[in-house]
């Protein structure tokens, strides 16, 4: 009978791992893509460096959300192709384990470019960290959680659609508010100094999040990949 | 539950968006038997041979695959059910034996079924290759091995001698007829009659979506 959700969550992470390994298509464009963003933003908003230095939590959070576009966008392109979606439901497989092991693939990338992101940042906007490190990397990780879940939800939605690399950003961002608000709020709480000791407050905020987020996408991807 | 239908469609019709891609279809087919499906093009095979393999379900009307409802049944029918589609279900991305390997592992069969039936189908040669690499007799012999990697009580072929070659087109006819002989339910979608009624007892005709002629 089925493996179960824990291994079928297991297989279906290795395999998007695995096809990411051996192509390497997905993580070298969204390196360039996140590095190219935090450029721009320099150009855009001139050479004003306090200006760059105080903001620079939020460029690196808009420059993950862009690049987290083109990586959930890319995450199902690889399951349209022959089907391999219908493949993975007919064998069959939980399609929690799907969602579980697709979000958490989308998780493990996003987390790594914005452990590529955060030396960058620093050297391109001159950014002298007051806070822990450690907790910048928590930040991180909860924030990259928190664009994952929902993003595969909708990811899976547009994969379908004809107008699909308009229809995800578009039904993604306006959900992402709050978890965006309050990862770049961490951030640059972290950056500055927690005069105000709001950190703690930041973190709950993000963990709440994601409690919904990740609840919803295991209710609801189901009915989103069966066609009843 | 061995004297109960193959599948049974009781007065079963689908619908995408405005079209009625099948329109009242009752059939039922006895467990062991071989169904030979034939129409046009868009007279509803594909849509049939989904349902039958829990991909889609009916807009309207009951069907019932080995004894089960197919909605209800679902997660355990599709142990039992098999689909060689016009798509191969691999990624492209993956070679040959990981995307079987990944099939092998999610199915809980054992890992020294793989490298046995790339052989089977012709791929030895070729398994560490991406798919992405292959060509289309190539991957409808992973798909075969696939089938074959899941033995499943009720085999569904959609068009399955296209972009094969004459081995191939062999191969097919043996791996329909081994089936066959180990008691799965064979049901066939084909334009080439002559070959599908060489391999089939029974023959149910569509042209939009209704059955024109059903042959016991």
């Amino acid at each position: 009978m089925s493996v179960g959700i824990f291994k079928g969550t297991w297989l279906v992470l290795k395999k998007d791992l695995l096809i990411e390994w051996r192509t390497r298509a997905r993580l070298n464009a969204l390196v360039f893509f996140a590095f190219a963003t935090l450029l721009l933003f320099t150009f855009a908003l001139g050479p004003d460096m306090e200006v760059l230095t105080k903001n620079a939590g939020g460029y690196l959070w808009l420059a993950l959300l862009f690049a987290s576009v083109l990586c959930l966008g890319e995450s199902f392109r690889v399951e349209s192709e022959n089907q391999a979606l219908d493949g993975l439901r007919l064998l069959p497989t939980e399609p929690r384990a799907i969602f579980l092991g697709k979000a958490l693939g989308n998780t493990i990338l996003l987390f790594s470019l914005g452990l590529l992101l955060i030396p960058i940042t620093i050297a391109v906007y001159d950014v002298k960290m007051v806070g822990s490190l450690w907790h910048l990397i928590l930040v991180l990780l909860l924030g990259c959680l928190a664009i994952s879940a929902p993003g595969t939800v909708y990811a899976a939605i547009a994969s379908n659609a004809r107008a699909r690399d308009v229809l995800l950003p578009l039904l993604l961002f306006p959900v992402l508010i709050p978890a965006l608000l309050a990862s770049v709020k961490a951030s640059k709480v972290i950056i500055e100094g927690d005069l105000m000791n709001n950190l703690n407050d930041w973190l709950t905020l993000l963990a709440g999040f994601n409690t919904i987020y990740w609840a919803l996408g295991f209710i609801l991807f189901p009915r989103i990949i069966e066609d009843d | 539950m061995s004297n109960t239908p193959a599948f049974e469609l009781d007065d079963v019709s689908k619908r995408y968006g405005p079209r009625w891609a099948l329109a009242r279809l009752s059939f039922s087919l006895p467990r062991g038997a071989s169904l030979l499906l034939t129409g046009h093009n868009g007279s509803g095979k594909s849509t049939l041979l989904r349902m039958l393999a829990t991909a889609s379900f009916p807009s309207v009307g009951k069907l019932t695959i080995l004894g089960q409802d197919c909605r209800a049944g679902r997660e355990a029918l599709r142990h039992q059910v098999g689909l060689l589609s016009h798509a191969s279900f691999h990624y492209e991305d993956l070679s040959a034996e990981q995307n079987l390997t990944l099939v092998a592992q999610l199915l809980g069969k054992p890992l020294s079924a793989v490298p046995l039936l790339l052989e089977k189908v012709g791929l030895k040669a070729r398994s560490d290759s991406p798919v992405r690499q292959f060509s289309a007799g190539m991957r409808k012999r992973l798909a075969i091995a696939r089938i074959l990697l899941k033995a499943p009580a009720l085999a569904l072929f959609d068009e399955p001698f296209g972009e094969l070659d004459p081995v191939g087109i062999t191969q097919m006819e043996g791996l329909i007829r081994e089936l066959k002989q180990t008691g799965s339910t064979v049901v066939l979608a084909t334009h080439l009659i002559e070959q599908g009624i060489g391999l089939t007892d029974r023959r149910l005709h569509l042209a939009e979506g209704r059955a024109i002629e059903a042959t016991p």
